[in-house]
């Protein structure tokens, strides 16, 4: 719905050479750092970023969709930047606004930023990251990407995926193995320290969920580990 | 002390110094692999047998024993009375299973020999097996409601098992004349499923509100208490103002008698006609654990750490049919249970790594479209029973894009279970 949309939106601009009324904009990129906080958990931007469980976003602004290599996207958005979609402000604002009324299947398990001043704010931030790379700041602003502080030891267990294997079987009553994201998100192939990061901020409430609080609550540290890296090896 | 298995073969193991001692017992005792006999394709059993098979890498020899060959979940079988399932979408076959190695036997149990540890099949047959896991699901109560037996259920269907049960229920409301009455007799705890009945007033009273709006619900309930119960008021009150009736025991819920024949409802000694009576009696085990001598009342009690049965070390009972603990009766739970009792039961016959049990349930229930709500608890086993841990439940109030998500929170575990137990 929101996809036809935006193309009928991008038809109109095409046709008569003017933005259409309501159209995106950048607003405050400092607000948008304020903004980029409920992204940063999945998503990196600025000097070093890699991909996460979101693809990093420096250049997102002309990038293809779907283009950024090693990641695994969803089939849906893959084949809309083969059928030619280019992020640009418009589709980006489309796209967080309602991510799965965009592209149905995606993997980016996120409701979406409803408020259009909020987007606006975020596109600012964004679109620091996307003129040119020597106008990336230095200072990475995702240098502190973790929801949870946690500590240097925690982060450097080293799971064991046969235990996590075994602890999985928890999981897999709601979370699918094909890395399924409809209802309930796909785990599967996820960083490991991004997976342990969220697994901790459940633990410690920070993530809202119940469900997952519950079952976060009661793994330890080596526990979490092993899931990490028994989810993280799944193709 | 005495030796049990493990420390038996463990001891073998040793003597014989090759790990091929442990197998070589079981090729002793009857030429071959160790053998599992699993009674019951449901959550419980069909998830335990996977889990064997799968884990122990064709080790063991897995034999799945469930009479239908189409298997349909209760969970979400409301969904479909409501409207907002296909009875299609609940049904699930055993290919998967049997593709990945486990041995399909379609026929009823009809008996087990412990001392010969064998399971007789309503075809004759016997299958031999070393440790026999029991999930049968449930049976109802002879007499439990006055005037009903399952000879009834065509005309006061229970549809507590899901299937043309299902589809006769549903039918009937359809058919149901202008304004007229549906009546629920629920049943008296423990029974499968707690949020069961009044998620299904909550589907029965959608659909009436959309085809037969005039038409009225009565509930007669022997339970003062009901599970999420401030959630279903709240919502009833919103979705089906002045629709439905609840009369507890206070005023007589519990002393209820039914004449199919004449289409009646006695509650309290006032006779009321109905429409459509559906009738969930009190429940027990599925009858094959009773004949296998492993009840105590009406359940068949275990020992949590490893589901085993406290009659016989080598029969495992979990889901509906078992007395636990505090885990609720519900395909979540007889899945985390089946998956501990794979555990051990791989333990014991391969000398496989065990760890202790864990388990979880949720129960998520619809109320209306896009109104969802869950309730749910984590539990650990000691050596009295599986006991809660943590719990949680959603909270009345709670705004409708959270209600929308925990909708669709359900939908993607019914595809996630359901995937886990079938492959």
């Amino acid at each position: 719905m929101k996809t036809l949309r935006f193309f009928a939106a991008l038809m109109l601009c095409a046709s008569q050479g003017v933005a259409p009324a309501g159209a995106a904009e950048f607003v405050d990129p400092e607000d948008g750092a304020q903004v980029f906080k409920k992204c940063r958990a999945c998503h990196a931007v600025g000097a070093d970023a890699f991909n996460r469980t979101g693809p990093h976003l420096n250049e997102i602004f002309g990038r293809r969709a779907g283009s950024v290599e090693e990641f695994r996207y969803s089939d849906g958005l893959t084949r809309m930047g083969n059928d030619g979609l280019v992020w640009d402000i418009d589709s980006l604002d489309a796209y967080i606004e309602n991510p799965k009324a965009f592209a149905s299947d995606t993997r980016m398990n996120f409701p979406g930023i409803k408020d259009e001043g909020e987007r606006g704010d975020l596109l600012a931030f964004l679109r620091q990251y996307s003129d040119s790379p020597a106008n990336i700041p230095g200072a990475a602003p995702t240098a502190t990407p973790h929801e949870v502080a946690l500590s240097d030891d925690i982060l450097a267990i080293v799971g064991d995926p046969d235990y996590g294997e075994y602890l999985s079987s928890e999981c897999t009553t709601c979370h699918q193995l094909d890395g399924d994201n409809d209802g309930i998100p796909g785990i599967v192939g996820w960083p490991e320290e991004d997976f342990v990061v969220a697994m901790h901020a459940y633990k410690e409430k920070v993530r809202p969920h119940p469900v997952m609080q519950m079952m976060a609550g009661r793994l330890a540290n080596d526990e979490i580990a092993a899931l990490a890296a028994y989810f993280g090896g799944l193709e | 002390m005495k030796l049990n298995r493990r420390q038996f073969v463990g001891a073998s193991a040793g003597i014989a110094a090759s790990t091929l001692a442990a197998p070589s017992l079981y090729a002793a005792s009857h030429g071959g692999k160790p053998k599992v006999v699993v009674i019951g394709g449901g959550a419980g059993g069909a998830t335990t047998a996977r889990y064997i098979n799968k884990d122990s890498d064709g080790a063991i020899d897995v034999t799945l024993v469930e009479p239908t060959r189409t298997y349909y979940t209760c969970f979400f079988s409301n969904l479909y009375i409501g409207g907002f399932r296909t009875i299609e979408s609940l049904a699930h076959s055993y290919g998967g299973i049997a593709s990945e190695g486990v041995n399909v036997v379609h026929d009823y149990a009809v008996g087990v020999d412990r001392d010969a540890k064998t399971v007789t099949l309503a075809s004759g047959d016997t299958l031999m097996y070393d440790r026999l896991v029991m999930s049968p699901g449930i049976d109802f109560v002879d007499g439990a409601v006055p005037g009903w037996d399952v000879t009834a259920q065509n005309k006061m269907p229970h549809a507590y098992k899901a299937g043309s049960q299902s589809e006769l229920l549903k039918a009937q409301i359809e058919a149901m004349p202008e304004g007229g009455t549906f009546a629920m007799v629920a049943p008296p705890n423990p029974y499968r499923c707690p949020p069961g009945p009044y998620e299904r007033i909550s589907m029965v009273a959608h659909l009436l509100k959309e085809t037969n709006p005039t038409a009225k619900i009565l509930i007669a309930d022997p339970k003062e208490k009901f599970s999420k119960q401030g959630l279903f008021e709240e919502g009833w009150n919103t979705h089906y103002s002045g629709m439905i009736e609840r009369i507890g025991p206070d005023f007589g819920g519990n002393n209820v008698e039914v004449n199919p024949d004449e289409m009646t409802l006695t509650i309290d000694g006032t006779v009321e006609n109905v429409d459509v009576c559906n009738v969930i009696p009190a429940m027990k085990a599925g009858v094959i654990c009773e004949r296998a001598g492993l009840t105590d009342g009406n359940w068949a009690p275990v020992d949590g750490r490893t589901m085993v049965s406290r009659m016989d070390e080598n029969v495992h009972i979990l889901g509906d049919a078992c007395a636990q603990g505090d885990m609720p009766k519900s395909g979540f739970s007889a899945n985390s249970q089946a998956k501990v009792a794979a555990m051990a039961v791989r333990g014991a016959l391969t000398d496989s790594k065990v760890f202790p049990a864990k388990f979880s349930n949720t129960c998520w229930s619809l109320i209306a479209p896009d109104d969802g709500v869950k309730v749910g608890a984590a539990y650990e086993a000691n050596e009295e029973k599986i006991a809660s841990v943590d719990s949680f439940i959603s909270q009345t109030g709670e705004d409708a894009a959270l209600r929308k998500a925990t909708y669709e929170e359900s939908v993607g575990w019914y595809e996630g279970i359901t995937s886990d137990i079938f492959g």
